[in-house]
């Protein structure tokens, strides 16, 4: 369990799919000038993200790892077929963006309509294959954690174009330097948002608390005596000036 | 020149500059900025990025009156998709460690949004020979401002190029080190490379200011 919450947070905070490893900025640039757009992509990316992250781990553990064949026989074990990942990776998520295409026209024609232009453009969303590729990577465990692996990174890319989308609202009420508008100022902010962001790498490390009485400790001691210098140094430099003033007045006199 | 007629030419230097895939087409940022904090890692991949770039447009254009529109999505991803297993097997045989650093990042080239849309605008329409040429000159902007953020993040975070110590030594206090200066950690960090782009798309668009957008 304790595992789900820490893999959970992980994903949406410390390796946010936008600010720590870039990916599907082309659309999380070109659709976040509204609020009401960016739910319906950021929606949609979670959606597709939680089906294809857990079918593509069903495809790496029984056909493409080191091994994965031997389900099939003995004579199977010495296959290693991951060289295929990329092109299996890349139809499974075609596929299922179409047939979760279908589907959902069929049943929601409602949540069709709000997400329906959207799931095109996921196919080439470099976010989705992005999820699956680090799914891979990071040698997920369970199915059960590449599930909340897949909904969590959603999440955490659904939050980033949210807030980039109400930035950008609002920032079109600001005197923004002509050459910087539009896109030169996203990438920045971006920037900016992405340091803030790297604030949560601290979150999961533990003993936080010891650490941060002892700095609090360290604080207590250490300000008495970096405050009176400067007040020493405030009253010598009132002093000196005093005297300027004082000598300034003599010659005036 | 003889070979390359003044139209070719433009499609060859126009994605240079003014038309560039990454500042002004907002394509292709997702692979681009991750890898940029070592120069050499951004000049693979902008080779990687050229070759795929230029035989996918080849491919593409070759058999653009076979592919029915309604799955030409699947057909173009299985084309990228099939040249970028065969990139990402050559970095395995012969820069093993390198492949290691552009983990995954080498994969989600086939999500390149540059290789899709150049497809889509370009190749569908055209003949081979100038979709190779278009694929070129995409591929070498791409790879341009790569290496030019690459440049920047390894000089100003390392203090090397290409992994040669280019201003002295940081341990030993040598070169620039002497006189007192530190190597920025801040261009190490991913969101560098964000604010690096951003301040590339600044300039270019002071220098052109037909480029400004209205907001």
């Amino acid at each position: 369990m304790l595992e789900h919450v820490e893999l959970f947070f992980k994903s949406i905070f410390i390796d946010n799919m936008v600010f720590a490893v870039f990916l599907g900025m082309c659309s999380y640039l070109a659709v976040s000038k509204k609020v009401a757009t960016a739910v319906g992509l950021g929606a949609a990316v979670i959606f597709v993200l939680a089906v294809t992250v857990p079918m593509n781990w069903l495809l790496d553990k029984y056909l493409l790892q080191d091994g994965a064949l031997v389900w099939l026989g003995p004579e199977y074990a010495d296959y290693n077929l991951s060289f295929l990942s990329f092109i299996l990776f890349i139809a499974t998520i075609a596929t299922m963006v179409q047939l979760v295409e279908i589907v959902v026209e069929k049943f929601s024609p409602s949540l069709y309509n709000s997400l329906g232009i959207f799931l095109p453009l996921i196919a080439v969303n470099c976010a989705i294959l992005g999820g699956s590729l680090f799914m891979q990577a990071r040698e997920i465990e369970t199915l059960g954690l590449a599930f909340n692996y897949g909904v969590s990174s959603g999440i955490g890319w659904f939050l980033a174009i949210l807030a980039i989308a109400a930035i950008r609202e609002k920032i079109r009420y600001s005197n923004v330097p002509a050459p910087l508008r539009g896109l030169g100022i996203t990438f920045i902010i971006t920037g900016l948002m992405g340091i803030g962001f790297q604030s949560f790498g601290g979150m999961l490390t533990g003993g936080g608390e010891e650490a941060e009485e002892a700095n609090e400790q360290v604080n207590q001691v250490s300000q008495p005596e970096k405050v009176t210098p400067v007040k020493e140094v405030i009253v010598e430099k009132n002093e000196e000036i005093d005297e300027k003033v004082i000598s300034y007045n003599d010659v005036n006199k | 020149m003889a070979l390359l007629s003044k139209k070719d030419t433009n499609l060859i230097l126009d994605p240079l500059t003014d038309n560039n895939p990454i500042t002004i087409q907002v394509l292709g940022i997702c692979s681009a900025l991750a890898i940029t904090a070592e120069l050499e890692a951004s000049i693979v991949m902008a080779i990687s990025v050229i070759f795929v770039m230029a035989t996918g447009n080849v491919v593409i254009s070759l058999m653009r009156d076979i592919i029915p529109s309604k799955i030409r999505i699947i057909a173009q991803l299985i084309v990228v998709a099939t040249l970028v297993i065969i990139v990402d097997q050559v970095l395995k045989a012969y820069a093993y460690e390198l492949s290691k650093t552009l983990g995954a990042f080498i994969g989600l080239i086939i999500t390149n949004c540059i290789i899709m849309g150049r497809f889509e605008a370009f190749a569908l329409a055209n003949g081979p020979w100038r979709s190779f040429l278009d694929g070129i000159g995409n591929a070498l902007g791409y790879g341009i401002i790569l290496i030019i953020v690459g440049f920047f993040r390894e000089l100003l975070g390392s203090g090397t190029l290409l992994g040669f110590p280019v201003l002295g030594d940081p341990i030993t206090k040598t070169g620039l080190y002497a006189t007192g200066y530190e190597n920025n950690g801040f261009m190490i960090i991913p969101p560098a490379a964000l604010i690096v782009v951003g301040i590339i798309i600044w300039v270019q668009r002071s220098r052109n200011p037909a480029l400004v957008e209205e907001n």
